[in-house]
């Protein structure tokens, strides 16, 4: 993938109109809305669109004739919340081979409210191994991954919440962020259990919303309403889907890959990134996502999220949206770390602007560490 | 008992390949595919060695025995089907033969103080119906089950 490095661009992204809590929209119309702000932000028009890429319920098909468009290249890959960032990584490829020429990766997921979706998911293994022993919903599975590495590591309750108390601090920046006023790491402890070792400021929100990115060739960017930024490195991997079948419960072989691979093709350190977004489901994932990707060693990913790091004004800028924790979060949280990283490096985020940022990083991940995405986005080639 | 007097959501659907499993627990014998070109013992049942791909794939009885690999407790019922009252332990069990499963932890307090990930467990059964008998866990050497 070396030689795809800096040839293709994110041109446009944006939000749906609203997100949040909203019952009166399906969530197919959270999708059309992401996607026409996005392509006006690239100065761009819908016809314009013939690459799609989008996970979840909705194929890239549907996608298409909502739109009155007929792409010439699709991808439903959908591995989980960071489908959307691999996707990014699929539409660089197909943009280089010319099988498209503006690609739109997009989301649209009404998961609080539940309009217009159809629940069908592949329960075969679930039903027999997990679900009779009152397995149900992700903070069960993923704090199996945090309770055993409380166990390796010796990290505390205070420690994940501090990823939280962190991440309230972006959020207080954001005034699309559903929640933000400040929080401490007292009131993460004192929120409500809800299963062991998370208590509820330790879980994402769970919003309704669309989000969309556009992406042309590095040499048609130009023509685009804002300053490009460059996919300078793209990687990805899966690894399980159950939990019980991953190698190292404490370490996400999917994630390590995934980065090695992005950072091998935009020839980029980790001592390289001024600004970092992170898939945060739980307060635990962040840390583990950054030992994972080579950021900290095993056991100190909690480290990086202390006051004056990757706090507002710190030294290393995390989250800076305000994340799921704070921000929204939908479902499969993917696409909203790029639009953010975008932002970021175009100096669009007004009070919550990093300085001097060149360089970001998205990670993210599918189900519960199971696969993983990672870009390397900066605004010069 | 109908569906609606279970305690717990049974387990549905059941493919083929786990068919041995099911039946094993019936008899009160929790029953693991182990690859019979590699030796490689597995957990969830498939018609393959995710080691090394042999599709050569026997069975034999576990000891019962493993460890408490890691666990949650459940502060909320989060499944209308799932009816036993929290606080319930939700239990990651490492096997002495090497699998991992999901299970709970019986017969001790929901306690993170008492509850600690490595500790010696061993199975214990809880009969759900005539078909179906779950493998659940409790302390080794803890009396009884529930």
């Amino acid at each position: 993938m070396k030689e795809l490095s800096n040839t293709a661009c994110i041109v446009g992204v944006d939000e749906s109109d609203e997100i949040g809590i909203l019952p009166n929209k399906s969530q197919l119309a959270l999708h059309l809305e992401a996607i026409t702000n996005a392509v006006r932000d690239a100065g761009l028009k819908v016809k314009d669109v013939d690459g799609i890429f989008t996970a979840g319920q909705h194929s890239p098909s549907l996608l298409g004739e909502a739109l009155g468009i007929t792409p010439r290249y699709v991808d439903g890959t959908t591995v989980g919340g960071c489908s959307f960032i691999m996707m990014v990584g699929h539409a660089v490829a197909a943009l280089h081979h010319r099988l498209c020429d503006v690609a739109v990766v997009s989301h649209g997921e009404s998961g609080r409210s539940g309009v217009g979706v159809t629940r069908s998911r592949d329960t075969s293994l679930s039903g027999q191994f997990e679900i009779p022993y009152g397995f149900a919903g992700a903070p069960t599975y993923f704090g199996m991954i945090t309770t055993r590495h409380m166990h390796e590591f010796g990290t505390t309750l205070e420690q994940w919440a501090q990823v939280a108390v962190s991440t309230r601090k972006w959020a207080a920046l954001n005034p699309k962020a559903r929640n933000r006023e400040p929080i401490t790491v007292a009131d993460v402890l004192n929120s409500r259990p809800v299963c062991y070792p998370f208590n509820l400021l330790n879980i994402c929100l769970v919003t309704d919303a669309g989000g969309a990115v556009v992406l042309t060739r590095a040499d048609r960017a130009k023509d685009c309403a804002k300053k490009p930024v460059y996919v300078r490195g793209a990687g990805e991997a899966t690894e399980h889907v159950m939990v019980t079948q991953m190698r190292d419960l404490t370490f996400s072989e999917a994630t390590r890959l995934s980065g090695e691979k992005a950072f091998t093709m935009a020839g980029v350190d980790r001592k390289d990134f001024n600004h970092i977004m992170l898939y945060d489901a739980f307060t635990s994932g962040p840390p583990i996502m950054l030992e994972s990707l080579g950021f900290a060693k095993r056991g100190e990913g909690v480290h990086l999220f202390e006051e004056g790091r990757s706090t507002p004004g710190g030294s290393l800028p995390i989250n800076t949206n305000g994340g799921g924790l704070s921000y929204t979060h939908t479902g499969m949280y993917g696409i909203f770390p790029i639009i953010e990283s975008t932002r970021q490096l175009r100096g669009e985020c007004g009070t919550r602007q990093v300085p001097g940022c060149t360089l970001s990083l998205v990670n993210g991940m599918g189900g519960m560490l199971s696969a993983a995405g990672t870009l390397v986005l900066a605004n010069q080639r | 008992m109908s569906p609606a007097d279970l305690e717990r959501p049974l387990p549905q659907p059941i493919t083929p390949e786990a068919k041995p499993y099911w039946d094993g627990l019936r008899e009160g014998k929790l029953m693991l595919p182990k690859c019979q070109d590699c030796d490689h013992c597995f957990f969830y049942p498939r018609i393959l060695c995710p080691r090394c791909a042999s599709r050569r794939i026997g069975w034999i009885q576990s000891s019962g025995r493993g460890r408490l690999f890691s666990f949650e407790i459940s502060h909320q019922p989060l499944n209308k089907a799932f009816k036993v009252k929290p606080p319930y332990v939700l239990a990651m069990v490492e096997l002495d033969e090497g699998p991992r499963l999901m299970s709970n932890l019986v017969g001790i307090a929901p306690d993170p103080k008492q509850i600690r990930c490595d500790m010696p467990v061993e199975v214990v059964y809880e009969k759900l119906n005539d078909e179906f008998t779950l493998p659940l866990f409790k302390p080794a050497g803890a009396a009884g089950g529930r």
